[in-house]
């Protein structure tokens, strides 16, 4: 590729994603309210949300790609950059935290071989981050790998747990 | 794992009854357990009988406040033709607080039969409500439960065969613990930053896209169809205590107890009693060191305050705090307080929006006071200095999560001086702070 070509991004609202948006827009009055859903749809697709998605969105919705990032950035859920394979979160606020959540987050991060929190494994199979509160304090420590909801972690289950995940 | 766990006798299922049951959440189960009698009830109400109905059960908000649901149910203009809309908030995100998901998961239905029930209420055809994008498996099981109802001719254009439009969206949020603040919530739904906006204008005069709107939290609404079914003389008079405390509420029992879970009690039921009995008490050996009665933004309280409090709005203000979400934090005599509150701190400022200078400013700075003071690298100046953000975030912002970051500092420096002294005077085992 030259120099002056430029990345040719692959759409994701075509075909079966861009029906399940159509068929949101009944649900709200205008087409603003629908950026958190498309912004979901983008990241169920591909896995996170990039400058082109963003721009994508954007046109999608009649709003500008510099409102679009602003919104993509104020909430945490949202990945602007690829993420592993399977995505880990580790809550570790104080009733967690008091419950030895903290070793938990250790444990998760030596054995997914990430080295740190927020980075991912050298064979881009995991990627860990230490999340506030995730409303199941009462289920000390629990993790959320993808979409699975993983109750009463502790570091001793951590391999057994992650094993699930190849 | 063995939850919910078994009814305790002196519990009160009122909410929780069918907790456990898989079968309830399904239509035809909800409806064989008597879902949907309340709705069908309130189809032949005035909307201001109902709403008195609310008002004389005494149900107060059980997302925080404890405003007077059927109060604030009136504030709705009558007649203006404008759409009006319900918030429900399933944003759950308040450390300590994990009673809503179990409504979510377990009895959906009762939660949509609550919001068809306040929307004819209120007059509105449309309920948002916001989930915290974390709660994967509570959405599906809303969403399937949601779609049922569409499916069964609860919800639509013709809600049980009444002519009335009842509709419920379901909406994802991106996390982003703000977001359970009324206004924040109603700019995240309309596709923006969640930044709360200043008040007035009120919900009720202007909210979600400029139009009359009510938040309420999913329990209050969930108990909406009890009170419907039961009657407001049968719910105003379940209270152990004051006649302003009524009804049951989920208290969510996490930290050190032998049993954390969720309970449903009595209003009014002694603190101990939910401690020692429901949640079968502190672990062998172990003593009591405080209580965080009702999520991370009340004041944090002493054992000598829990041995004499009612678990109600007014008798935890009497005994130094505040019934909040009815989150509870328990801890023992292990528990180093500087460390919770300085990762209580670093919470809120995670989620301080940053509009407000004193939130921004204060509740990063705090965080960083306390780092320090656990890192054996503080100095005696530094509580002053604590004291002096806190009484700086105060009163003095868009929201009140600033306030919330304060008081948990406050009352841990009035109330447990000693640890921080240790922290000071080089007695604490000094410990890595976690970046
Ligand atoms: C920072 C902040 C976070 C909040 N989070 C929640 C929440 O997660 N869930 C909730 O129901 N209320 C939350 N609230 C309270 C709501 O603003 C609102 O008062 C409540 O949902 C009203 O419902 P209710 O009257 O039925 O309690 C929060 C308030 C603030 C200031
Ligand atoms: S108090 Fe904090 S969270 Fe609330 S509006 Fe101000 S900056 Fe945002
Ligand atoms: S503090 Fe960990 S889930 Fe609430």
């Amino acid at each position: 590729m030259s120099a002056h070509e430029t990345v040719v991004h692959d759409p994701v609202f075509g075909g079966v994603v861009l029906a399940k948006l159509e068929a949101l827009y009944p649900q709200y009055p205008d087409k603003r309210s629908l950026l958190l859903p498309a912004l979901w749809l983008v990241q169920e697709a591909r896995g996170w949300i990039s400058d082109g998605s963003i721009t994508e969105v954007a046109g999608q919705l009649g709003l500008t790609p510099a409102y679009v990032r602003g919104v993509v950035t104020f909430y945490t859920m949202y990945h602007t950059h690829p993420v592993g394979r399977h995505f880990i979160q580790v809550c570790t606020t104080s009733p967690c935290g008091i419950c030895g959540a903290e070793d938990v987050a250790r444990a998760l991060v030596q054995h997914t071989g990430c080295g740190d929190l927020g980075a991912t494994s050298a064979d881009g199979r995991f990627t860990v981050i230490e999340v506030e509160c995730l409303g199941a304090c009462g289920f000390a420590t629990p993790v959320i790998i993808d979409d699975d909801f993983i109750d009463s972690v502790t570091p001793e289950r951590v391999p057994e747990i992650l094993a699930r995940y190849p | 794992m063995g939850y919910p766990h078994p009814i305790h006798p002196k519990e009160t299922p009122v909410l929780s009854k069918h907790f456990g049951e898989v079968a309830a959440r399904t239509y035809a189960g909800w409806v064989e357990r008597g879902g949907y009698a309340a709705l069908r009830k309130a189809l032949g109400m005035a909307p201001d009988d109902i709403i008195n109905e609310v008002k004389a059960s005494g149900l107060r908000g059980r997302g925080g406040a404890g405003f007077p649901t059927g109060m604030k149910w009136s504030f709705m203009p009558k007649d203006d033709g404008r759409p009006h809309y319900l918030c429900c908030n399933a944003d759950e995100s308040e450390p300590g607080t994990f009673k809503d998901r179990e409504i979510l998961r377990w009895t959906p239905h009762a939660l949509i039969e609550g919001c068809a029930i306040a929307q004819l209420a209120i007059r509105a055809a449309t309920t948002y409500i916001y989930i915290r994008g974390e709660f994967t498996e509570p959405y599906h099981i809303l969403r399937r439960a949601v779609d049922e109802a569409y499916a069964n001719g609860v919800l639509g254009a013709n809600a049980l065969g009444s002519g009335k439009r009842i509709d419920i969206v379901v909406h994802r949020g991106a996390g982003a613990y703000i977001c359970g603040e009324e206004t924040a919530m109603m700019n995240s739904i309309e596709g923006r930053r969640g930044n709360p906006r200043i008040k007035p204008p009120f919900p009720a005069v202007a909210g979600l896209f400029g139009m009359p709107t009510t938040i309420n939290n999913v329990e209050t609404l969930a108990a909406v169809p009890a009170i419907i079914n039961g009657g407001a003389a049968w719910y105003s008079k379940l209270s152990l205590s004051s006649p302003k405390s009524a009804g049951t509420k989920l208290i969510s029992v996490c930290g050190h107890v032998q049993r954390p879970g969720t309970y449903e009690i009595t209003l009014g039921l002694p603190m101990k009693e939910l401690i020692y009995d429901l949640c079968g008490g502190l672990h062998p050996g172990r003593t009591l060191k405080a209580v965080i009665p009702g999520g991370a933004s009340v004041p944090i309280m002493t054992p000598e305050e829990v041995e004499t409090c009612p678990t109600d709005y007014e008798g935890i203000v009497a005994h130094g705090s505040m019934l909040g979400s009815g989150g509870m934090i328990v801890m023992d005599d292990t528990t180093d307080l500087v460390y919770v509150i300085m990762r209580l701190a670093r919470f809120f400022a995670h989620e301080s929006c940053s509009q407000c200078t004193n939130c921004r400013e204060g509740t990063a700075w705090t965080t960083r006071v306390l780092e320090r003071l656990l890192a054996g690298e503080g100095k005696a100046s530094d509580l002053d200095l604590l004291l002096d953000l806190a009484e700086n975030m105060t009163g003095k912002t868009i929201c009140v999560l600033s306030d919330s970051c304060a008081a948990p500092v406050v009352s841990g420096i009035q109330k447990f001086r000693a640890d921080f002294d240790a922290c000071l005077n080089g007695s604490r085992a000094v410990v890595t702070v976690g970046a």
